[in-house]
């Protein structure tokens, strides 16, 4: 790998977010029109028709694939590509967009990551039987595996994962497209129905519908469009063995995240993550797998991600804040459009135009992504320059 | 000369207190039935019996499964075959179902004995198991209860030798069930008693006893099939038998009327407490009767590691209510129907076989890595192609992790999802027949085959884990 083959080539110069949430009265275009008009907008496009070269989707449900976002925008006539990786999708489908600049076939593309679960007419993944094996299943019961394992050997418990559940309801407050604006205690949290042990309703995210976009652009054109650019740093994506069919797996961690914050840290030439990186918006599908994040992004040492969460480390005022939008706790879930979505908050974070959520002076922000078993994960470092 | 050479037994854990079933409460030592899992059918049972039969024995050994059963899942397919995939028993087996009678059981006993005494095999396996239906809350339905039995017979090395046997066939409509219909009916049970049950059996008992120039105090025991208890003692007493001394206790109150697995059960049972020299006489009922004497040799000593029926009765776990009870035999319609769906790819099934029902890992022959489900290229030293097949059915897990799922939709949430290793492999499998209280990290686990879902409206068996049990119900570590 070339670790310096991307650093700080690519600016972000639009981004765009529809509000997050069951968007029963929504269709996926509306949520494409509604992002990457926002973005064009950001950017100040004048005609993005002619100053878009290629766009770069993800979608974990699309219905239609490319087509949904190339009908909804009328972008005809240019490469539109569609990636599915997991949770890691939206990241996924940036990184291809950076690499399409990078490259300098194209000056300007776009990025649009969406998905609209919320006309399954199910609560969560619907199942399909086709098999025996891993059936029946829930990504909460994916998930919850490294509880047991974890508790019992770091005394960790479920009241650690309430407080990040509070933590996220708190911020969702303050993000005016998140999906859930409600504060919550500790004891709602312990009190939920438990849905998969550990995780009770407040230890589950929100999956719903949306969209989120970005306009990137080659460096030296990105003056062109606005000041206050953000440059793309770093971007990586890993994958492992599913944890319930590795032979090696401990159960303490999710490897993907290790693997692919190594990728990202190399490429950043960051070697103390706690204190080099600013702002972070970390994967919350279930509150462990933020607080095995914290760990495994090299946030604190493995085992001790409890006591941060008891001091704070990671409240909007705490050293580092995570989740300053509310995560997909309560910004909602829609699978594809997350990774951009987080870029969208680290992006706003960055120029200073996140509002009452505003972390004091960040210049470096990540970003983090994992699905499937989990498998795949995205980490993705934007920067000022 | 030709006999039995092993035997096993199988007891589903979960009982339904007869007094539930009115919506009462459990009296303690009250009378109850044994009822299978809402994952196990007669088949996952007579493949527990088999195993337990099996233990100590090379599975390679076997030449022929006949499965005999009056509740078959399918109604074209064969069980015996699932049955022999499951045991993960050679290609060339032989295999049969013996099915429709009460008398299924003997039936398959009898053609297994005749098979080793003409050569055409040398060890047959016999397994029965039956889970019956009868009306809700009707009197049949709280007679009945389900269980499996499993016998190796075989030309040599017998524990109990076949001295004789003697059947008669009789038509009249008794007890029955048709096409389409999931519940057994029976007839006014004094004439099924007098003109059935007590014509038969007497014809077939003392048919026996004359080939063999017997008298009842002759044998040791007596195995009688019952269809109530106080028509099985009086049956016994009419023969010529000491109830009190001879009679085998056929288990009501505890297991039930097991249909066809009712007398192999108590069979199980009479050789688990059998002594060389031991006379045990054998009386099964259903469209005529079957009787046939047994002598126990001196191998039967060397049969103690089995389960058997003891091990299996103290092993209980009681059903809360009835409404669990109809839920798990599928009568309740609820949200989550386990027909529901597709059911599996019939292709995918036909290349997972190995995998899923005989459960082979598979070990790389380079780095020694099990690992599981099947692969191509090595988890761990990315050999590609460098297996050898493992059986893992028959051996001890551990518990890497667990979760307990509510929204997976379990017919009796919460799903117990665990992470099993097995010999270094990993499984990804659901726990059964336990309380969500006695899981915890690294328990011992053993392997049973179940069912997972009924799927495009046919039975899907996979393997699960259960915590592994001493003979008291606990766990042994």
């Amino acid at each position: 790998m070339n670790k310096d083959a991307i650093r700080d080539k690519v600016a972000v110069v639009g981004m765009g977010c529809c509000k997050f949430g069951e968007n029963w009265d929504k269709d996926p275009q509306d949520m494409i029109v509604e992002a990457a008009y926002e973005a064009y907008a950001d950017a100040g496009l004048e005609d993005p028709h002619r100053q878009i070269e290629a766009v770069f989707c993800g979608a974990q449900y699309p219905s239609k694939g490319t087509a949904e976002v190339a009908d909804a925008l009328k972008m005809y006539d240019r490469p539109v590509s569609m990636v599915v990786n997991y949770c890691a999708t939206g990241t996924d489908a940036f990184r291809y967009g950076v690499f399409a600049v990078a490259s300098g076939m194209y000056d300007t593309v776009l990025v649009v990551g969406f998905d609209k679960p919320k006309d399954r007419g199910v609560s969560g993944p619907s199942v399909a039987v086709t098999g025996v094996r891993g059936l029946p299943a829930t990504p909460a019961g994916w998930f919850s595996h490294c509880a047991a394992r974890y508790f019992d050997t770091y005394g960790a418990g479920r009241e650690d994962l309430a407080r990040i559940a509070v933590k996220n309801h708190h911020n969702g407050t303050l993000a005016p497209k998140s999906m859930l604006k409600r504060e919550i205690t500790v004891e709602d949290a312990l009190k939920a129905r438990l849905i998969s042990w550990p995780f009770g309703l407040y230890d589950c995210a929100a999956q719903s519908d949306g969209a989120a976009a970005a306009i990137l652009t080659r460096r030296d054109l990105a003056k062109g469009f606005r000041d206050d650019f953000v440059l793309v740093r770093a971007i990586g994506i890993a994958l492992a063995p599913d944890p319930k069919e590795d032979p090696d797996f401990d159960f303490l961690r999710w490897k993907p995240t290790e693997m692919a914050a190594r990728q990202v840290y190399e490429q950043a030439g960051i070697t103390n993550p706690r204190k080099e990186i600013h702002v972070a918006q970390v994967h919350d599908c279930f509150t462990l797998t933020e607080l095995l994040a914290y760990e495994d992004l090299g946030f604190c040492e493995k085992g001790s991600a409890k006591e941060h969460i008891a001091s704070g480390t990671f409240e909007l005022g705490g050293e580092l804040p995570v989740n300053t939008d509310g995560g997909l706790k309560t910004f909602g879930h829609p699978t594809g459009a997350t990774g951009v979505r987080m870029i969208y908050e680290n992006y706003k974070q960055l120029q200073g135009k996140a509002e009452k959520r505003q972390v004091k002076g960040p210049t470096v922000a990540l970003s983090h992504n994992i699905g499937g078993a989990p498998q795949a994960c995205g980490v993705c470092i934007v920067a000022l320059p | 000369m030709a006999g039995i050479i092993s035997y096993g037994a199988y007891v589903p854990y979960l009982r339904l207190p007869l007094a539930a079933i009115a919506g009462g409460k459990r009296t303690e030592g009250g009378p109850e039935k044994s009822v299978a899992n809402y994952d196990e059918d007669a088949l996952t049972m007579a493949v527990a019996a088999a195993v337990d039969c099996l233990r100590g024995h090379d599975r390679s050994s076997v030449d022929g499964v006949i499965f005999a059963s009056t509740s078959f899942a399918f109604k074209e397919k064969q069980g015996a075959t699932i049955v022999a995939k499951a045991l993960d028993l050679r290609r060339d087996v032989l295999t049969s179902d013996v099915g429709d009678s009460l008398r299924a059981g003997t039936g398959a006993l009898r053609a297994a004995l005749d098979a080793v005494r003409a050569g055409s095999a040398r060890r047959v396996l016999v397994v029965v198991g039956d889970v019956r239906m009868a009306s809700p809350r009707s009197g049949l339905e709280a007679n009945l209860g389900d269980a499996a039995a499993a016998f190796l017979v075989g030309a040599e090395d017998a524990a109990a030798t076949v001295e004789a046997f003697h059947g008669v066939s009789d038509e009249m409509i008794d007890v029955w069930r048709t096409e389409g219909d999931p519940f057994v009916h029976a007839w006014e049970d004094r004439f099924v008693v007098d003109h059935g049950y007590r014509t038969n059996v007497r014809e077939a008992v003392r048919g026996l006893l004359a080939k063999l120039d017997r008298k009842p105090a002759d044998f040791t025991r007596l195995v009688l099939y019952g269809p109530d208890a106080r028509s099985h003692a009086a049956l016994a007493k009419e023969l010529g038998f000491d109830a009190a001394k001879q009679l085998q206790d056929a288990l009501f109150g505890r297991v039930g009327n097991a249909g066809a697995a009712s007398v192999p059960l108590q069979l199980a049972a009479a050789l688990e407490m059998a002594k060389a020299g031991d006379k045990i006489l054998v009386a099964a009922y259903g469209d005529g009767a079957d009787a046939l004497a047994l002598r126990v040799e001196a191998p039967i000593s060397g049969l103690g590691d089995r389960r058997g029926v003891r091990w299996h009765l103290e092993r209980r776990g009681e059903m809360p209510n009835y409404d669990m009870f109809i839920r798990f035999r599928q009568l309740l319609s609820t949200e989550n129907d386990r027909r529901a769906g597709a059911g599996i790819s019939a292709t995918k099934h036909f290349r997972d076989r190995d995998y899923e029902i005989s459960l082979h890992a598979q070990k790389c022959r380079k780095c020694g890595q099990v690992q599981y489900p099947h692969q191509r290229v090595c988890f761990k030293c990315f050999a590609r192609d460098e297996f050898d097949h493992v059986r893992l059915s028959d051996r001890v897990g551990t518990l890497k992790s667990f979760t307990f799922d509510n929204f997976a939709g379990s017919p009796n949430p919460p799903l117990v999802a665990t992470v099993t290793d097995v010999d270094g492999a990993r499984l990804y499998l659901q726990m059964t027949d336990a309380n969500p209280k006695e899981v915890r990290l690294d328990l011992p686990v053993e392997l049973v085959f179940r069912k997972i879902h009924d799927a495009g409206g046919t039975p899907n068996y996979f393997w699960k884990c259960t915590p592994v049990r001493d003979a008291q119900g606990e766990r042994t570590r």
